[in-house]
């Protein structure tokens, strides 16, 4: 059973509110740190402690906290990232919504260390009721002497609010939804200037995700040389992910970095195994941005090795024949589904939330979901797939945020390893309306316990 | 037509959302205080309460198009009494969300964009609402309902039948 | 205090420059094919650039103190330039293969109604695609069409060409006093919003009609809707109260048939010779179109940017339409019919309902 920092007291009866969470230690980190740490202190500790970035680069923390600018008589700014809109991914709803006095506690904590006096919670717009869960817990740290003035007698004052988007992928990516925070549409500001120097209202600006905020939490508490002593290698500490499509026990999970890919599928303590007895096909492990994978190369690198449920090991291979940690949607196909389908739905999804700005995203995105849509229904063509291929190249690396890359990478790893299913549907334009590509032979054997 | 304002109630959550930003940076307050028109007048947002929005904030009204078309959650037309939005992206889909789709439209007899006759119920197809994990999902108001079967929607479509009854 | 000049060597040519300049601003200074081809970005316009992405460089050199290259193709009109950097533009493949792509993601859902647009003669796109451009499409869809817009006695609009470069965003929320225009929707949805009309109160609002790089808002009072390089560019001028006043006239005989802008090699609008901004008034551009409202100069100097610039039209009288002759013997290498002779434009033909390249018996009805 590994260790859990995060979600160890998110089943107490009651961690919802003030004083359950209070007694079971929380608001620890905040006495420690507004007692008797300065703020460059806790960036130390932030940087020792090894933390990446739990919103899908895996940027460390620490590092990103270095190069905030602080010029003379300009506030900064701390914004939490809760946009959570990658499909597969939604660990920071299970956090907020369990245990939302955890996200308050590191706010403060990340407020201080980082010396913002108003902090932005900015949730994406359909998770309303969990933004009446944040306020309500808002209310009951104000109410208790954590947030406001002169905080526990420290001098320090902090304001921390919740803003709602209203729908739109593209408000994960940190400009975007500075813009959208204040007031604007959600389009990705061209960089540079980085927010570090110029964010919301251009003044200098901290942009974390949710979990990574948490994470401050237990680092403050035990030290970041603690937090650094738990996982592997560069991937410090614990992670979130958030299991779904046909497993057993689709939720969020907290692991420690060191369990292997395919523990992590088939044991009960986890996802529990491929569901109605079925095998596995393909996984996506980060969010639906990242490259997909076939089963033998999920479970185990090109060179053979056992996968872990990493940063550096997913990403073993580079995109030939690996993929990556992401935001840690861990989204796993079984041998009935469509890989053509599933991406096809990827790419609707992106030429949605493509906010338009730029051509090669806003026209690239567009012209593979239709071609993706005609192969799926049977009425592509084989040079479609070469396009496609064309498109998603011309697409990456080209355009102003990376949602162009986001929209891109799985369209070229569906196609760099399930080439014959995309040549099966030209081939068989009736069969393929009506039923799916059955080949197993991606499939993994079937698991037997040790 | 009703003159379009918000009432006292509304006023102070407006007060409470504008109070929220440095001064001078009360347009910060946009996509909240829309949120809030939006569920005042009517569930949609027709011009005149963007105009009255644009007024509010003290903005150009051309702000308040700009953000209200781009954002998916803001309603430009009106809707159904009942708005479902059922995910439809990869993750659902794995989880047989286009059955549950089709299922409802059977239902309801209405296709995905379109509003029952009766002006009750709505069908919107939408992108991931993160609740991969129990799919198929789908919004409904301010909350979602997940795990979602067939028997399960004939429930959620009695639930809202019987409401708009005792509301009635 | 001296400035202190940067060197930037593009395309294996070195330049020394201020700080703060743009990589695109120091290849203009060298001029030429080294110069970036630029739909979105507008020096006069503030915000500008980055979106459109045909200006993409390869930066094989950061800087002397840095000299990494860049990862990924930059965008050559938003990024400065650091001492010692080199860049790549027409020498990279990388770059080329890029532009091509943009270049045809820009065309995908462009109709192709050059032969009836406006535009066709002075259009950046038009060129982009002759000098960037992939013979034929591969884009097999419906293109897209957008609901049409009235937008009053003065501009036209054509949404369907807009390449969502926004610089009459720009210009409407720069020149004009209060913003009545932006884009509205998203994505591949997006368009620009049409409340222009209500800006037309505003005297400087036709101005977004030269910064537009294609067809997508053009002169509703440009009479007889000539095809350009029928008409013949004079610089004149007249006292204005409201703008500088200087103008260029297209002409045909002793007709004034449209009034724009003084336009540089690059497209852009001209400083005023009197110092200051070469916008022009409303008044200016749609009122006066008697030769006696205006002192006339002489003939434009012609730049790149124009079929005109071949010469061979300056005073021609009567049309003698062939592409390849007018851009200096290429042929065009997109697959679209822009050999209708038309001599009037019929632009009330909805091209893009076809899925096809438009032939001239499509203007024939
Ligand atoms: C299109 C796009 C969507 C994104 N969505 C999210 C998101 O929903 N949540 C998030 O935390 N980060 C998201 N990111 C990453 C953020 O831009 C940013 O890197 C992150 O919030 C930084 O926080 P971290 O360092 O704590 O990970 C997204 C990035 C892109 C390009
Ligand atoms: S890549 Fe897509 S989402 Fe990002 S700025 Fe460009 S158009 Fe917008
Ligand atoms: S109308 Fe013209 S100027 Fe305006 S965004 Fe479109 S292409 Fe650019
Ligand atoms: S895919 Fe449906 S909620 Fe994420
Ligand atoms: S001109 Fe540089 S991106 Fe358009």
């Amino acid at each position: 059973m590994g260790r859990k920092l995060l979600l160890e007291k998110a089943h107490v009866e009651g961690i919802r509110t003030y004083e359950v969470y209070r007694r079971e230690g929380g608001y620890r980190s905040v006495e420690k740190a507004l007692k008797s740490m300065s703020p460059d202190a806790i960036v130390e500790e932030v940087k020792k402690s090894g933390l990446r970035g739990r919103g899908g680069a895996g940027f460390p923390t620490g590092m990103k906290w270095s190069f905030l600018a602080k010029p003379e008589g300009v506030p900064r700014y701390l914004v939490c990232n809760a946009d959570e809109s990658e499909p597969g991914t939604f660990k920071d709803r299970y956090l907020m919504e369990f245990i939302p006095h955890l996200l308050i506690e590191g706010m403060i904590v990340s407020s201080f260390a980082l010396g913002s006096n108003r902090s932005y919670i900015y949730i994406r717009g359909e998770y309303a009721w969990i933004t009446d869960i944040l306020e309500q817990a808002i209310e009951e740290a104000k109410a208790n002497g954590w947030l406001g003035k002169n905080i526990l007698g420290s001098g320090y004052d902090l304001e921390l609010y919740v803003q709602r988007g209203a729908g739109a992928y593209i408000c994960g990516e940190e400009t975007a939804l500075i813009e959208s925070l204040e007031g604007k549409r959600g389009n990705p500001r061209i960089k540079p200037p980085f927010p570090a120097i110029k964010g919301l209202w251009d003044c200098p600006t901290v942009v974390n995700n949710v979990e990574t905020i948490a994470a401050v939490v237990p680092i403050v508490n035990d030290g970041g040389e603690e937090y650094a002593k738990i996982g592997a290698g560069k991937s410090t500490g614990t992670k979130l992910i958030s299991a779904c499509g046909n497993i057993n026990k689709p939720g969020v999970y907290e692991i420690d970095m060191t369990i292997s890919v395919e523990e992590f599928i088939y044991s009960d303590e986890y996802c529990g195994g491929i569901a109605n007895g079925k095998r596995l096909k393909a996984c996506i492990p980060g969010g639906s941005s990242v490259p997909i994978l076939p089963a033998n190369l999920l479970l185990k690198t090109a060179k053979g090795e056992t996968r872990y449920m990493n940063y550096e090991s997913l990403s073993d291979g580079g995109f030939a024949t690996g993929s990556m940690m992401g935001s840690g949607g861990f989204i796993v196909l079984d041998e009935d589904q469509c890989v053509v389908k599933n991406t096809y739905t990827l790419a609707r999804f992106y030429r949605h939330e493509s906010c338009g700005q730029c051509s090669p995203c806003r026209e690239g995105t567009g012209w593979m979901e239709k071609i993706l849509l005609n192969i799926e229904q049977g009425r592509g063509k084989m040079s479609d797939i070469d396009l496609l291929w064309d498109i998603q190249r011309k697409i990456e690396g080209n355009t102003i945020c990376p949602l162009g890359d986001a929209a891109a990478w799985p369209v070229a790893a569906a196609i760099r390893h399930f080439r014959d299913e995309f040549e099966w549907h030209v081939n068989n334009p009736d069969e393929c309306t009506k039923r799916n590509y059955g080949l197993a032979h991606y499939a993994d054997p079937i698991y037997v316990p040790a | 037509m009703t003159m379009i304002r918000f009432n006292d109630k509304q006023e102070a959550e407006f007060q409470r959302l504008v109070s929220r930003y440095p001064e001078g940076k009360q347009k910060s307050a946009l996509l909240p205080v829309l949120h809030l028109a939006q569920d005042s007048f009517g569930g949609w947002l027709s011009s005149e309460v963007m105009d009255y929005v644009a007024d509010r904030l003290s903005i150009k009204p051309i702000e308040v198009y700009e953000v209200a078309t781009f954002y998916t959650m803001y309603n430009l037309k009106p809707i159904g009494k009942y708005l479902f939005e059922v995910c439809q992206t990869g993750p659902c889909m794995l989880r047989g969300s286009d059955d549950i789709i089709a299922y409802i439209g059977e239902k309801l007899g209405i296709k995905p964009g379109q509003t029952t006759e009766d002006g009750m119920f709505t069908l919107k197809t939408v992108e991931c609402l993160g609740a991969c994990g129990y799919a198929p999902m789908m919004q409904l108001g301010k909350f979602y309902r997940e795990h979602l079967t067939k028997e399960k929607v004939d429930q959620i479509i009695e639930e809202c039948r019987r409401n708009a009854a005792a509301n009635n | 205090m001296s400035e202190q000049l940067l060197k930037v060597t593009i395309d294996n040519i070195t330049v020394e420059v201020p700080a703060g300049t743009t990589i695109l601003q120091a290849a203009r200074k060298i001029g030429g094919d080294v110069a970036p081809p630029a739909m979105c970005y507008y020096s006069k316009l503030q915000g500008s650039g980055g979106k459109c992405r045909t200006c993409l460089v390869e930066v094989s050199k950061g800087s002397e103190k840095d000299p990494r290259p860049m990862p990924k193709l930059v965008a050559s009109c938003r990024t400065t330039i650091m001492d010692g950097m080199e860049v790549k533009n027409i020498t990279s493949d990388r770059v080329l293969d890029a532009r091509k792509g943009v270049v045809e993601f820009l065309l995908i859902n462009h109709p192709l109604d050059c032969p009836v647009c406006d535009q066709a003669g002075e259009c950046h796109l038009q060129d982009l695609s002759y000098e960037h451009g992939a013979a034929g499409t591969r884009y097999e869809f419906q293109r897209r069409t957008f609901k049409k817009h009235d937008l009053g006695d003065y501009i036209q609009l054509h949404m369907t060409r807009c390449i969502l470069c926004y610089r009459c965003v720009f210009t409407a929320d720069q020149l004009t006093k209060t913003r009545e225009h932006g884009v509205l929707d998203r994505g591949d949805h997006a368009e620009i919003a049409t409340f222009i009309e209500k800006n037309l109160q505003n005297d400087f609002i036709g101005n977004v009609i030269d910064v537009c790089p294609v067809g997508a808002l053009t002169d509703k009072t440009f009479r007889f809707k000539n095809r350009v390089w029928f008409t013949k560019p004079v610089d004149a001028h007249r006292d204005c109260d409201t703008c500088c006043g200087e103008v260029q006239l297209w002409m045909r005989g002793h007709e004034v048939f449209r009034v724009t802008a003084r336009k540089d090699e690059w497209g852009e609008v001209k400083e005023s010779t009197k110092g200051g901004t070469g916008w022009i008034c409303n008044t200016c551009r749609f009122e006066k179109k008697q030769v006696s409202d205006w002192e006339i100069e002489g003939p434009t100097k012609v730049n790149r940017h124009s079929v005109i610039s071949q010469g061979h039209y300056v005073g021609l009288q009567k049309p003698e339409e062939t592409m390849p002759k007018v851009m200096d013997g290429r042929s065009p290498k997109l697959l679209m019919d822009i050999h209708s002779v038309s001599e009037v434009n019929k632009p009330n033909i909805e091209l893009s309902k076809l899925d096809r390249p438009a032939h001239s018996t499509d203007f024939n009805q």
